[in-house]
């Protein structure tokens, strides 16, 4: 009995120490990300002690001159990565849709796998991929022929006019949708298996035809982990660095033409951290750093907020 | 059977395989209008499968194959020229478990018809409130039709299946074990609504549960390892069976 009682007694301590432990890395979770936050914060005070909220608008770039603007990396950020959605969401469902619902079940297995692999090429890989493969095709064979025919649309033509140099905005959104769309489309993919088969069968059984069942119900079923996919690979595009860095061009630069080059946020960071000297340059920088973060935290807040509100609506919490 | 029944689905010489595997085996069986017919048997006898070629479901699949001729209106609906939606308009389908569509009460009912009809608003309206009446649901439903039909209950959730089903007025209606998820009284209520429905739709149901069976049905199918092995009145199916192997069955002494 008593060497019951005892072995149950090292048992219950055993419990509590793992439950403590557990606890312990999940706080440590917390603790990482606010002293990111902070050490971010105290390193851009001194930028955003001399430039303020004017940082934000200012198309500035002049380390000689210790004037800085973050308006150029932020607007590339963003355009990069809405152009990158653009072209990956689209394509990403039909490999989905080939994938899951048309495609011959052998054919299934080693797509996939391909795409999974896709996934994990290192992006340095995708960046010279990038600068030394795709960017000459486009310049001599694709880039002209927008600049002639895109170009010259009213409206959005004056986005597609431009020298045809391969690197630039364009090329960078291109690359960035080819790196996102392994990750859409598995994802994509994995919650469109999920869909139960009856569910399917009924739509069918009513008469519908493939598009009509993907479009009416598949679709409407999966659209939380469907929008979780995109702001996946959403968080990626905002982040992802080395590809961009290789193809954008780098040039601190407003234009409308997505043709010319610009910079984004992360590479204006890798480019140019090394050679910041200065107080302010460098926390010019650090600060560039913490409005991505602050653009990342809030694409998935709202991602999720909007999660929140279409499960509210469908009446059922997910 | 006597000779004044009309037969709405013809089967003949049907054979059905998946893959190489002989699931059905040279099956002729007649079902008769607007009357209830019910496929018995142990799990694995090839029930649903026969259930599932009268609207083509196998066909979603690979490798599932079915020879022979199933007649719907002097149609073959295993021809290869046979238009599936349009078969599928006239043969509707119910299945085990409850299967709403993730939208509101009132857009599950209108998913099928929306399909065929162009209906004005009212027309639309009417049909929706025509459906769910017929399947028993309208003053359970008819304050909240703009709400999820994931939000019901299962019983009420299978009752707007049968509902979806019947509102592209179909001629067959399918029922592969419709009570199987769903507790006594459920079922009680699904099994009233079945009794009404005859009078407008021909059913088949497939079920696990012999009572039902009874209950349900005016003719029993009893099939076993693909074959068809008893077909005839429900009443003299289970009180007067004519095979060793019916009589084993229902008696509950296998399967």
């Amino acid at each position: 009995m008593f060497l019951h009682e005892a072995r149950l007694k090292r048992q219950s301590l055993l419990d509590s120490l793992f439950r403590n432990l557990t606890r312990l890395a999940a706080i440590g979770v917390l603790l990482l990300l606010a002293s990111i936050l902070f050490s971010l914060v105290m390193g851009s005070m001194p930028a955003i002690h001399a430039f303020g909220f004017g940082f934000l608008k200012s198309p500035d770039w002049d380390p000689v001159n210790d004037k800085f603007g973050a308006l150029i990396p932020i607007i590339g950020t963003l355009v990069t990565s809405g152009i990158a959605l653009l072209i990956a969401i689209p394509v990403s469902f039909g490999i989905a849709l080939f994938l899951t619902e048309l495609s011959p079940r052998a054919l299934r297995r080693p797509l996939g796998v391909a795409i999974e692999l896709l996934a994990g090429i290192p992006s340095i890989i995708y960046g010279m991929w990038g600068l030394f493969v795709f960017a000459p095709l486009f310049a001599d064979h694709i880039e002209p022929w927008i600049s002639d025919h895109i170009g010259a649309l009213p409206y959005i033509g004056p986005f597609f006019v431009g020298p045809p140099m391969g690197i630039g905005m364009l090329t960078a959104s291109i690359i960035l949708a080819i790196m996102v769309i392994p990750f859409i489309s598995s994802v994509m993919r994995d919650v469109f298996d999920v869909v139960p088969a009856m569910l399917k069968e009924s739509a069918y059984g009513l008469g519908s035809t493939t598009w009509e069942v993907v479009m009416k119900i598949v679709l409407p079923y999966t659209k939380v982990g469907v929008a979780g996919g995109i702001m996946l690979g959403l968080g990626r595009a905002l982040g992802e660095t080395m590809a961009v860095t290789f193809v954008i061009g780098n040039a601190h630069e407003l234009s409308q033409s997505l043709l010319n080059p610009g910079n984004s946020i992360s590479s204006a960071l890798a480019n140019e951290f090394t050679e910041a000297v200065g107080e302010l340059y460098t926390s010019s920088l650090i600060e560039l750093g913490l409005i991505l973060f602050f653009i990342t935290f809030v694409v998935l807040s709202i991602a999720r907020f909007m999660l929140y509100k279409l499960g509210q609506r469908e009446g059922k919490a997910s | 059977m006597n000779a004044t029944t009309q037969h709405r689905i013809v089967v003949k010489d049907l054979n059905f395989y998946y893959g190489k595997y002989r699931a059905l085996k040279d099956i002729n069986l007649d079902i008769a209008d607007k009357k209830v017919t019910a496929f018995i048997g142990p799990s694995g006898c090839g029930k649903s499968t026969l259930l599932r070629t009268f609207n083509r479901m196998y066909q979603l699949y690979p490798n599932q194959t079915a020879t022979g001729s199933i007649m719907l209106d002097g149609d073959n609906i295993l021809d290869k020229s046979q238009d599936l939606n349009k078969l599928r308009a006239k043969v509707g389908m119910v299945f085990q478990k409850p299967t709403p569509f993730p939208m509101s009460i009132y857009d599950n009912i209108a998913f099928g018809v929306k399909l065929y009809h162009n209906l004005s608003r009212n027309d639309m309206d009417e049909r929706v409130e025509w459906a769910l009446k017929k399947a028993a649901l309208w003053g359970e439903v008819k304050d909240k039709l703009k709400q999820s039909g994931m939000g019901l209950s299962g019983g009420q959730q299978q009752r707007l299946c049968i509902a979806r089903a019947i509102a592209v007025k179909p001629q067959v209606l399918l029922l592969d074990e419709p009570t199987s998820a769903l507790d006594p009284i459920s079922t009680a209520h699904i099994e009233k609504l079945i009794d009404e429905l005859k009078e407008d739709f021909t059913i088949v149901i497939v079920t696990h549960n012999m009572q039902q069976a009874a209950r349900v049905s005016d003719y029993t199918a009893y099939m076993y390892m693909g074959d068809l092995v008893e077909f005839g009145e429900t009443s003299s199916v289970f009180t007067n069976p004519k095979r060793k192997e019916t009589e084993d069955y229902i008696t509950g002494r296998f399967g």
